[in-house]
């Protein structure tokens, strides 16, 4: 109902300025011809205006029956849409509970504004401020070990590249891309089958009298991070060395003759001609990682996270998990998710920019 | 073999001229980084298949052999107890129920929006239609974060609500990206042709460019119902109601509690010998494999499709 009344709307408006600019420009012309006419000047105006009249009437129907099909265009989407700004544009607002004490079953209207509060409480209270420092440093960690390790997928690529035989090429590249397609649930429950201390390792090794009790390979706060890059690789290298196979695919053939008149050889080839093209494609997912530096998920560090490893584990968007969900304290739970927001938007746009001034073309 | 380089052309060469660079003259060392490429790649490979494998095995497996850690190469003892028995469990039919419903109707809807969305915003003449094309896409870069999405989706009265699991999933700006660029790729030429002949936006959007996209539009679809069913974040924060849970889900309860399972399980089992008496790992493995079991099984058939769909994202990216 609302929807139609709105239609109706929208269209008056737009016929009422189509005719008001239409008739505007016809006047003016009118006034031109007036100004530079001779003799039988009456006679000439008439016709003129006849014929301006004409024109203007067409053209006022033409443009009534394009705003007509334009509004009705958006009206289509419009539903859709809708959908658009609830989900991504409401939460936005949401972020004003950072500056209310809020609890939930009472509502924001009755809670008390404590302006920049919890940001202080960040910052200033010394617990708090040591919990946070940590948090970041497993962030940075955990981004900053993926970054250095983002050239595995292009070796992997380039060994793949060098299978002749297709059929073992797409073996490979089909057994080595399915981790990719399990959640992070079932990533743990196969970690859990093999690596508890009843799992298929730890047995196996005591069957084999190698050790007597077994390792704690889950439970531990143990090389959290490096266990944690190992999954991410486990998951993700497959998967990650597609790209890069059809950029090598794409690669002009005459390159690497060139380069075999030179006398290269294969590893001469792979080093001179293959890296080299690759590089573009992997600047940019370079960039997009950058990028994407706070943003490590929250599904991998939660499945495996214990009281054993939860200070190593704890990135941030897990903790905002952890306070604001698990902790129920959702005030302080925006202000994190909040200041994260902002952040890996400036990173994006700094990012951006450098990709442009480094390539002259941005990422986004 | 070394005095092959000046004609380097022999049968087999001749046979796979066209995937074999020319002059593809192999030193020994070339041959011996052959060796360690081939092996380094199949042990990768190994690592990442053998778990699968693991699991499934384990899963049908005599459990007091499995227990003892066994059962690492092949199945011993086989038995379908443990399938039996993890479908007897209560929540299971329900969350199973939940996982398929979420993927067909969200998998479904996010197609014809992304597809919709992606014709509409083709269209030149529509109101603002860069304007509005921009307020869809931008929402690619910015999130409000978790906790601003719970407080909104509970205002919206979306917690332990099942649309919570479709209808933020609908419009993907990515997907629109895929299916815009594809659409404008093909000739405009039949749908000025429809048009001509009176078919209304609708009807050109339904009778002439959706058959068209069905390529692109199948590597939408696969992405989209991998990510429903494989959607574990959601059911966490959003749904308390342990009716709403999907397997994902589930299955880390099950993983996290199941020994209390365990125990549920034969206080109100019949008295079986030990060897079928499901164990928390038994029944953990046996979980774990239904729920991956979909993965693999489409997964080989539709390997293009994935592979299709991450080239489409490069260009763009």
């Amino acid at each position: 109902m609302q929807t139609s009344t709105s239609t109706e709307t929208d269209e008056t408006i737009g016929m009422t300025g189509g005719a008001e600019a239409v008739i505007g420009r016809e006047t003016v012309a009118a006034e031109l011809t007036e100004e530079g006419g001779s003799g039988h000047r009456k006679h000439r105006l008439t016709r003129a205006e006849k014929r301006a009249r004409k024109q203007a009437a067409k053209e006022l129907a033409a443009h009534t029956i394009d705003k007509k099909h334009a509004v009705r265009l958006f009206l289509m989407v419009a539903p859709l849409l809708v959908l658009v700004v609830l989900f991504s544009y409401l939460p936005l607002f949401g972020w004003s509970y950072a500056f209310f004490d809020y609890e939930p079953p009472i509502p924001l209207s009755q809670s008390k504004f404590v302006g920049l509060q919890w940001f202080e409480m960040l910052v200033q209270n010394p617990a708090q401020l040591q919990q946070i420092g940590q948090v970041l440093m497993n962030t940075f960690a955990m981004s900053m070990l993926n970054i250095l390790t983002s050239f595995l997928p292009v070796i992997f690529a380039i060994m793949l590249n060098e299978i002749r035989a297709k059929w073992f090429k797409n073996l490979i590249q089909t057994l080595t891309t399915l981790p990719n397609f399990i959640s992070w649930v079932l990533v743990y429950s196969i970690a859990f089958a093999m690596f508890s201390s009843s799992g298929m390792v730890n047995e196996l090794l005591m069957n084999l009298h190698i050790i007597s009790t077994p390792i704690k390979f889950l439970d531990s706060p143990d090389q959290v991070w490096l266990k944690m890059l190992l999954w991410n690789l486990w998951k993700g290298l497959g998967w990650g060395s597609i790209m890069y196979l059809a950029g090598i695919a794409g690669i002009d053939p005459e390159l690497y003759e060139a380069a075999q008149v030179d006398g290269a050889n294969r590893f001469q080839q792979i080093i001179h001609v293959t890296i080299p093209q690759l590089m573009p494609t992997y600047f940019v997912l370079l960039m997009l990682n950058i990028s994407n530096f706070l943003n490590n998920g929250m599904d991998q560090y939660f499945v495996f996270q214990n009281a054993f490893n939860m200070k190593y584990i704890q990135v941030l968007d897990l903790y905002v998990y952890n306070v604001g969900l698990a902790q129920n304290s959702l005030s302080l739970g925006t202000a994190i998710s909040m200041l994260k927001s902002l952040v890996s938007v400036a990173l994006l746009l700094i990012v951006n920019w450098l990709s442009k001034r480094t390539r002259g073309v941005g990422i986004v | 073999m070394t005095t092959a380089t000046a004609e380097p052309r022999t049968r087999r060469a001749r046979k796979n001229k066209k995937s074999v660079p020319p002059a593809m003259r192999r030193t020994r060392g070339e041959k011996v980084y052959n060796v360690v490429n081939i092996i380094l790649l199949s042990v990768f490979a190994f690592i990442c298949t053998y778990p699968f494998y693991y699991l499934i095995i384990n899963s049908l497996s005599n459990n007091s052999l499995s227990a003892a850690g066994d059962v690492n190469w092949w199945i011993q003892g086989f038995h379908l107890e443990n399938y039996k028995t993890v479908l007897g469990l209560d929540g299971l039919a329900q969350a199973a129920w939940i996982s398929v419903a979420r993927t067909v109707i969200g998998t479904v809807l996010t197609v014809l929006a992304s597809a919709y969305l992606g014709f509409m915003f083709t269209q030149q003449k529509m109101w603002h239609r860069s304007f509005w094309y921009r307020f869809v896409v931008i929402t690619m870069y910015f999130n409000a974060g978790l906790i601003p999405m719970f407080i909104t989706m509970k205002n919206l009265g979306l917690t332990n609500n099942f649309w919570v699991y479709i209808l933020p999933a609908i419009v993907q700006p990515f997907n629109i990206i895929l299916v815009k660029t594809y659409i404008e790729s093909i000739p405009a030429s039949l749908q000025e042709a429809a048009e001509v002949d009176g078919a209304g936006t609708f009807t050109v959007f339904w009778r002439i460019v959706l058959p068209m996209c069905t390529p692109i539009l199948a590597t939408v679809a696969i992405f989209s119902a991998v990510n429903q069913w494989n959607s574990f974040q959601d059911t966490l924060i959003y749904m308390t109601d342990s009716k709403l849970y999907s397997l994902q889900y589930l299955l880390y309860t099950y993983i996290n509690q199941a020994s209390s399972i365990a125990n549920s399980v034969k206080a109100g089992g019949s008295v079986t010998a030990l060897a079928s008496t499901a164990t928390p790992t038994a029944i953990r493995m046996t979980v774990s494999v239904i729920v991956v079991l979909p993965i693999m099984f489409i997964y080989p058939f539709f390997q293009r499709f994935f592979v299709k769909g991450m080239m489409l994202g490069a260009v763009k990216g």
